[in-house]
């Protein structure tokens, strides 16, 4: 093992937050669902791929990126709430049916790659940073926009993913919909209209979080592959139904996967290894996260 | 016209057939229970009026065909549903599920309405920002009846509000539910095993019997009444 460098270690540190912070996003959605319907859906990776394809093809024809990328989180939204209705909600309750639209979302997953391939192919695309490809050096630690951009688009959309579910009446009925859809629609709650918002908001940040993950991974169908098991990783650190776990859980996840295999050998080969070894020691030590909430009910 | 009428109703789950031809009417600001054994459908016929299982026949609420509308619907057109086992949304608040009663209002008296309950019921305004799951069964029950007139409704379907709760409790229940009618003149369907408790509260009342209303009358007539009395209010004490 070669000395330990203080500049080289910052270096693979900010690394560590730039990707972590986009395994925060795709891990926000995965939150989004879970707060708005009580489950965890698999294909959030794959929709976050193919909505950032939408993206994509809006830049194609000339709109500029972030215009793009908003025109791609309002298709997406589309794309997430049409996926629910024709492919989720006729399972039925996924209370009483948990399992099947697990199953489902596992599908969804094989569906929407293929689907993806079919229209735009499986070579790469290139998706222009939104930041553009400039940077500055400080302390001999280079940092590029995109970096700091990422982490400042994270902050901003966890602070509003926040104000949503804790001071708005639609957070409020997502939130209830995710602990009781019965008792939700017994209070006037349209619960089906809930979920579908929950599935298309999840979709807008998966365009989102695409956006920051294609310019420097490559616009591919395997784009959020291994963005997705990263991400939730990032959540099982985090909790399942916290908006600060999966940022915080993100950040750790992506410090965890970048630093840690620069100083430790064999690590290299197997990348995944540090997110693997996080998913199972939280689940042993601390099953509902770091920020996640007991759920204690009396009865 | 009565401000609930319900008449042939039919409903079940699957093939099995639970209600079959049920007729009923509550008056505005009427106090009215169904009585009727384990099994008869006193649930199923609560569940079919919400639009919770497919139902046949007809609900005129307010003289407008109800039956079939979606449930959100139904509380907004002013029928509220306290489920049984009382449905508390565990992972909110106490607050918070007292908002989510009033989700399908869109005047301002909302957090006026919250305060004005946590007053009536103490028990809740001591545990306001305290997870809802956490509170007993009769916190609970209280709570559940609380976010259904946080809907500010005209009718309240009352689904065995005594069910897993300690006498003095249900007691308890009751004559908060009765103060409740008296001061904000909401009518009430309630369905209870516990007839002695139920007919000293309701002013009319039904007796169910698989599926079908077989008994109905003043609750002075069915507390006298001898058949009543054997089945359901404990042999002739």
């Amino acid at each position: 093992m070669i000395g330990f460098q203080l500049t080289e270690f910052a270096q693979y540190c900010l690394i560590g937050l730039g990707n972590g912070a986009i395994y925060a996003m795709v891990g926000l959605g995965l939150v989004v669902i879970f707060r708005s319907t009580g489950l965890l859906n698999f294909s959030q990776g794959e929709i976050a791929m193919f909505s950032t394809f939408l993206v994509w093809q809006l830049h194609e024809v000339g709109l500029p990126v972030w215009l793009a990328m908003l025109g791609g989180m309002v298709l997406g939204f589309g794309f997430g709430a049409m996926l629910y209705r024709v492919a989720v909600q006729p399972a039925g309750d996924p209370h009483t049916n948990p399992l099947a639209v697990v199953i489902i979302t596992i599908g969804l997953f094989l569906g929407v790659n293929s689907l993806a391939q079919l229209i735009w192919g499986t070579g790469d695309k290139d998706l222009e940073p939104l930041f553009g490809r400039d940077g500055f050096i400080v302390a001999g630690v280079s940092v590029d926009w995109q970096k700091i951009g990422t982490l400042a688009v994270l902050a901003f959309e966890v602070a509003l993913l926040y104000l949503i579910f804790n001071k708005t009446k639609i957070g409020l009925a997502m939130r209830a919909v995710a602990s009781g859809p019965e008792s939700s629609a017994l209070a006037g709650i349209p619960v089906t209209q809930i979920i579908l918002i929950g599935w298309g908001v999840a979709a807008s940040l998966g365009a989102l979080a695409g956006t920051f993950a294609a310019p420097s991974r490559g616009l591919n169908s395997s784009l959020m592959l291994q963005v997705l098991v990263l991400s939730l990783a990032a959540i099982t650190l985090g909790g399942f139904d916290s908006l600060v776990g999966a940022v915080v859980g993100g950040l750790i996840v992506g410090l965890a996967t970048d630093v840690i295999p620069k100083y430790v050998g064999f690590l290299d080969k197997v990348p995944l290894a540090p997110a693997f070894a996080i998913i199972l020691i939280v689940l042993l030590v601390k099953p509902e996260g770091l920020f996640g909430s007991k759920r204690v009910t009396r009865v | 016209m009565s401000l609930l009428e319900v008449t042939d109703l039919h409903a079940g789950y699957g093939m099995v057939n639970v209600l079959a031809g049920l007729s009923l009417t509550v008056d505005e600001g009427e106090s009215v229970v169904i009585l009727g054994a384990n099994g008869a459908g006193k649930t199923t016929t609560l569940r079919a009026m919400s639009g919770m299982i497919p139902a046949t026949g007809s609900m005129r609420f307010d003289g407008v065909e109800m039956l079939g509308r979606r449930v959100d619907r139904l509380v907004a057109a002013g029928i509220a549903h306290v489920p049984q086992g009382r449905g508390t949304l565990v992972d909110l608040t106490v607050e918070e599920n007292l908002r989510v009663g009033a989700y399908t209002r869109h005047d301002d008296g909302v957090d006026g309405d919250i305060n004005r309950w946590c007053e009536v019921f103490p028990r809740l305004g001591q545990r306001r920002d305290q997870a809802a799951g956490l509170m007993s069964g009769g916190e609970q029950q209280m709570l559940a009846i609380a976010r259904a007139f946080m809907s500010r409704p005209r009718l309240v379907l009352l689904d065995e509000p005594s069910l897993g709760l300690a006498p003095l409790v249900t007691r308890e229940v009751f004559d908060r539910v009765d103060e409740l009618v008296k001061e904000t003149g909401t009518a009430v369907l309630i369905v209870e095993q516990n007839a002695n408790l139920a007919l000293q509260f309701a002013a009319r009342g039904y007796v169910l019997e698989s599926g079908r209303i077989v008994i109905e009358g003043t609750a002075d007539d069915l507390l006298a009444d001898d058949s009543i009395r054997r089945a359901y209010l404990g042999g002739g004490a």
